[in-house]
């Protein structure tokens, strides 16, 4: 829209019901998603400072207006002290960001070369194979990580089918590993990676390609000098959608990785559902939410430049 | 074929393999009659009458689709209106944490969104003794939370590549803003809010972490029940409702693919 052609329109309007619709279009969404996404961080971050107790709810006020002056402040650092004092959490958030990290580099491995051959098919394909990729995406997240449990089981189909090809004698231990998580990971998450790729190779110029040959470029040259600085912004959110939630994974760890598969999701989770610690399963929170806030934020720019 | 062709070619083989075949072999034995998964015993649809008689199962599934109907709804009023918000009003005061607020929730780990929200709920009862329960009520509020991110998205990308001079030509004869947005935009981008709709139902109607999180003792929703069966192992008659659930999506989505598909070579 040409900005002298909205200036001419906004005069014809009434200004209350203007400002009204205005109002009501922003500000309904607005106060939801602050009620309900941003005031319950805070009130993560205040309860990492309670102290569990046997209750409903399980925690301690953080204020005590009936004590003396010097005591009504009952906040502790305990939790977070807890947390650096135990292995467990250390070894927690390192494996959750190593885990995400390698299997967003294989969904880019894999689904690069994907996104570049269904945006060079011809229209009739394209749409085939972008069905093909969103498919799945819609389709249930928690039975497709069962699929693989079926695959991979000590009694599973890969199992029996090696040992009937007579290439292994006693079946294999996959499922339960780090492995079935990557490939977990992976397999569910790709089409995330996927659909960004897709759009910024399919916005680009195909005379772009044949301008680099015609200039006596080869094939690799030409994919690494033009095709993969272009797609830089594609790469970016791709990363960005499956890294993020990944390191946060609970369901796949659960199902598919061994009981040391220490995730950060699954320790929050067992923290809070196992142990019913309130306040710590807030302090592991809290630092997960600072770990991912970078990451988040670069998301965001990452849309906006879309716009 | 060129080299370079050939390796993409190979590559969209062997990813499109990959997500293929598990669903395929999961549909196949779904149909097995051995108890064993791992095993052909032929052919039966003995899972399915299984399912059917589960009644834990039936019950979860009629719970959460009334919750997925429910807060795909009010995602797909809240996400337009969210969507409107980003594209068709200029500047505003706290427009950038606005759109970090859809943004966020896109990519926000699961457990994080789960455990503030119920946090939130506990902390609202105490303060004003609302909400009563947890339960499908709560779990209903979480999914609208996140699922109109989604709609957002979807709405914000059609309006911001769609040709705006039917608006203008409203505005400039004199339409009212409400006027022009119920006549002239809602009905332009009603397929993109109907797309997302489906994108909230079906993310609704999939959710294991924030539910469990956000729920209460009584109300089990049908990836909480199935999360339990299959924490154990495989069992033959998650195959079978895997079957039926992937099966009736994608149908659907091969029907409005093919519906889109007719109209745009039509245009």
């Amino acid at each position: 829209m040409s900005d002298s052609k909205r200036v001419l329109t906004k005069t014809y309007h009434q200004p209350l019901g203007d400002k009204l619709w205005r109002n009501f279009v922003i500000g309904i969404p607005y106060f939801w998603l602050l009620l309900f996404f941003l005031a319950p961080f805070a009130i993560v971050f205040k309860i990492s400072f309670a102290t569990p107790i046997v209750a409903q709810p399980p925690f301690t006020p953080l204020f005590d207006f009936t004590a003396n002056a010097s005591q009504w402040l009952l906040a502790t650092w305990d939790n977070y002290r807890f947390l650096t004092e135990d292995n467990l959490y250390w070894v927690s958030y390192f494996k959750s960001i190593k885990t995400a990290a390698i299997s967003t580099l294989i969904c880019l491995l894999i689904g690069y070369p994907m996104a570049y051959g269904i945006a060079r098919a011809t229209s009739t394909t394209r749409n085939i194979l972008l069905m093909l990729v969103i498919l799945p995406f819609w389709t249930s997240f928690l039975l497709r990580v069962y699929a693989w449990m079926g695959l991979l089981g000590k009694n599973g189909i890969v199992n029996s089918l090696l040992m009937n090809m007579g290439l292994i004698d006693s079946p294999l231990q996959m499922l339960y590993t780090d492995m079935a998580v990557y490939l977990g990971i992976v397999y569910t998450y790709i089409p995330f990676m996927i659909l960004p790729l897709y759009a910024t190779l399919e916005k680009m110029d195909p005379s772009l390609h044949d301008a680099a040959a015609d200039l006596g470029a080869k094939p690799w040259q030409t994919f690494i000098d033009v095709t993969l600085p272009l797609s830089m912004p594609g790469i970016i959110a791709g990363s960005l959608l499956v890294f993020i939630p990944a390191i946060g994974e609970y369901v796949i760890p659960a199902l598919l990785g061994g009981i040391d598969s220490l995730m950060i999701g699954r320790t929050l989770y067992d923290e809070f559902f196992v142990n019913r610690d309130w306040p710590l399963a807030s302090a592991v929170a809290t630092i997960l939410l600072i770990i991912v806030v970078i990451p988040i934020m670069l998301f965001q720019r990452s849309q906006q430049e879309q716009e | 074929m060129q080299k370079s062709s050939r390796f993409v070619f190979s590559a969209l083989c062997f990813g499109f393999a990959f997500l293929y075949i598990p669903i395929l072999v999961l549909i196949a034995f779904s149909f097995n009659q051995s108890a064993i998964t791992s095993v052909w015993g032929g052919f039966s649809l003995r899972w399915y009458t299984a399912l059917f008689n589960n009644e834990q199962i039936i019950e979860a599934a009629l719970l959460s689709l009334k919750i997925a109907a429910t807060s795909a709804t009010f995602a797909t009023i809240l996400g337009t209106m969210a969507g409107l918000a980003l594209t068709q009003i200029g500047r505003y005061r706290g427009r950038l944490i606005f759109t970090g607020l859809i943004a966020a929730p896109l990519v926000m780990p699961e457990v994080i969104t789960g455990l503030s929200l119920l946090l939130m709920f506990v902390s609202l009862q105490e303060l004003i003794g609302w909400p009563l329960s947890r339960g499908a009520g709560t779990i209903t509020i979480a999914h609208i939370t996140f699922s109109m991110a989604y709609v957002a998205v979807i709405v914000q990308s059609r309006l911001s590549s769609m040709d705006q001079s039917l608006q203008e030509a409203a505005m400039d004869l004199g339409g009212r803003p409400t006027q022009v947005a119920f006549d002239i935009t809602l009905p332009l981008i009603a397929p993109s809010m109907l797309s997302g709709w489906l994108l909230a139902f079906t993310l609704s109607l999939d959710d294991l972490v924030i539910a469990s999180f956000t729920s209460g003792a009584g109300a089990s929703t049908l990836p909480m029940v199935i999360f339990s069966k299959i924490k154990l192992g495989v069992t033959p008659d998650i195959n079978a409702l895997a079957t039926l659930i992937i099966g009736t999506v994608s149908i659907g989505i091969m029907i409005a693919s093919w519906v889109m598909f007719r109209q745009s070579k039509r245009n």
